[in-house]
């Protein structure tokens, strides 16, 4: 009777599998069309405490140069010395090369005043590996150090 | 028609030096071919994109969407580019048999549309053997198969047509046993007499005439599926174990003549089930209906109106079939080769032979009145699993309780 048996059981799961794969027509698609076609950017989707793209806020970078000597593949490029026009010590370029960076956090623990740290955004690819070395401190500008306000 | 062809050999001296019946012949052949092979390229490139887009869905995918609005111009970026890639012959390939092996496969193909009946009148060829010649062309495409797997001196082109060869031999017996149901069952192998012994609704239709017609529907249908190498029987380019089977060494032009040979192949399954089984081209009142609406006179508009709605009747049934092929594609597995001949000698072909016995009694001794009754039971029961499929379709979205996105283009 395994005779009879087959046939009823193909069958059966023929039909099964086509009301499944029927109903997947009416189903949300799981895809999510990277990087034009998502609602809303991916960086966004993300964990505030991802580690991407290293970020300065040179407005308040004291000029400790901690973070360079933190880094254990020195990524981080700071020039600094006295204006004479000041009369007092400047930052003169602030440079993190991002293609050697491998996010790992050293030189965010040691700044006084969190001026480095890391943002969400993390579409590095380039045509140009040179690209990926980011200037903080553009056009020349000279940043004078912050100092923290004495109690 | 008539007027045109006059007017070419008015026009044309060389014509002139010809007999008219040649004229004549050439320009419908010409006109015929021109005809249906812009048909089956723009069938197989709507298809091959359904069918793209079919399978994403079905597996949580989206599917082509990027080529044009929706990603329709998909299937023509990937014929040009197919179509600019080099043409490749290998070196110990069969030079002659190699070249002229996909257009076996084409004019097989193509030589069975030839007697497909669009409409009462569209038809390039009715003939009193039609569904005789739909057999023979069938045998056609498997010669061109098995000499492209041979000629490539390639083994897995060549196991791929060997089972190609396998599998429409053996398939042959229950599909033509089946035919041979549907001939006894009108007296005719005429392909028209056939779709006008039938009628316009469901239980007008051979499938549903008597619980053995509906078997052999469902026999003849696995068996189309098995003969154009579809899946789950689509052994002979099985890509998991022969890298593409036969059309393996094939590229350029050639390649794309397999292409279209394997998308007419979807299409004419389509059809030839839809003439056997489901009422061809019959649309019972629509074509007055239409006719009525338009307030046609002129002879020809009338004409042109009754043939165009049951051309639209019979595609509407004919691609509703072929998604049904497409959808299988994406459900079932592959089949073992020999799971694939022990579903063939050990379950169909006795079945039909029991069918075709009992569709003879059938045709001797049940009178009318008895294949009223049968017709109206059966088309009741076919609406019960029709009904039954929409309702588990609908119980498997809310056991799944996944998120609904109705909209297919999205
Ligand atoms: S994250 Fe690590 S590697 Fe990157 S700059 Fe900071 S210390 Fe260097
Ligand atoms: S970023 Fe932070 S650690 Fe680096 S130099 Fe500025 S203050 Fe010092």
């Amino acid at each position: 009777m395994s005779y009879l048996g087959n046939i009823v059981s193909s069958v059966q799961t023929v039909f099964e599998g086509l009301t499944i794969t029927f109903s997947h027509l009416f189903r949300e698609p799981m895809t999510i069309q990277y990087p034009d076609r998502t609602p809303i950017p991916v960086k966004d989707t993300l964990p505030l405490r991802y580690r991407g793209f290293l970020d300065v806020q040179t407005d308040i970078c004291t000029g400790c140069t901690l973070c360079q000597k933190a880094c254990p593949i020195d990524c981080i490029l700071i020039e600094a010395g006295k204006d004479p026009e000041l009369g007092q010590r400047v930052m003169t370029r602030f440079a993190v090369d991002l293609s050697k960076c491998m996010y790992c956090g050293l030189c965010t623990e040691p700044c006084p005043t969190g001026a480095i740290r890391f943002t969400r955004e993390f579409e590095a690819a380039t045509y140009d590996v040179k690209t990926l070395v980011r200037e903080y401190i553009l056009n020349g500008e000279k940043i004078v150090p912050y100092k923290a306000p004495k109690k | 028609m008539e007027n045109f062809i006059t007017n070419m050999i008015a026009q044309c001296s060389w014509l002139q030096s010809l007999p008219k019946w040649v004229v004549v012949f050439g320009f419908q052949i010409f006109f015929s071919v021109l005809i249906l092979f812009a048909f089956v390229a723009i069938f197989a490139m709507l298809a091959g994109y359904v069918e793209r887009r079919v399978a994403g869905r079905i597996q949580s995918r989206i599917g082509p969407n990027r080529v044009g609005p929706q990603g329709i111009l998909q299937s023509l970026a990937d014929g040009i580019k197919v179509f600019l890639k080099e043409d490749v012959v290998p070196t110990a390939a069969d030079p002659i048999l190699f070249r002229i092996a996909p257009y076996f496969v084409f004019v097989g193909m193509f030589l069975a549309f030839v007697a497909i009946p669009f409409s009462a009148q569209w038809v390039i060829s009715d003939f009193n053997l039609g569904i005789f010649y739909l057999l023979a062309c069938e045998a056609l495409v498997v010669i061109g198969i098995v000499m492209s797997g041979w000629a490539s001196n390639n083994k897995w082109s060549l196991i791929g047509g060997m089972r190609s060869a396998a599998q429409i031999v053996s398939y042959e017996v229950p599909v033509s046993l089946t035919i041979l149901m549907i001939v006894l069952w009108c007296g005719t192998m005429d392909i028209q007499q056939i779709i006008l012994s039938q009628g316009p609704m469901p239980w007008h239709w051979h499938v549903f005439q008597n619980p053995f017609l509906f078997i052999g529907f469902f026999i003849f249908f696995i068996g189309s599926l098995a003969e154009g190498n579809r899946m789950p029987f689509d052994m002979p380019e099985a890509e998991s174990e022969l890298v593409s089977g036969y059309n393996t060494e094939y590229s350029g032009f050639r390649f794309i003549i397999f292409f279209f040979a394997e998308f007419a192949n979807l299409y004419l399954i389509g059809a030839i089930v839809t003439i056997l089984f489901l009422g061809g081209w019959q649309a019972g009142v629509l074509p007055e209906f239409f006719v009525s609406i338009f307030g046609a006179e002129n002879p020809w508009i009338v004409a042109l109106i009754k043939n165009f709605t049951q051309l639209f009747v019979f595609q509407a049934k004919a691609l509703v079939l072929v998604f049904v092929i497409i959808q299988l594609r994406w459900t079932l597995p592959r089949v073992r080769v020999d799971q694939l001949m022990a579903l063939c000698w050990k379950y169909l072909v006795p079945i039909s032979f029991v069918n075709l016995l009992a569709i003879s009694f059938w045709v001797v001794f049940v009178p009318e009145i008895g294949t009223k009754i049968t017709a109206g039971v059966m088309t009741t029961f076919g609406a019960i699993i029709f009904i039954y499929f929409f309702y588990r379709v609908y119980w498997q979205l809310k056991f799944s309780k996944a998120k609904i996105r109705m909209n297919p283009f999205s």
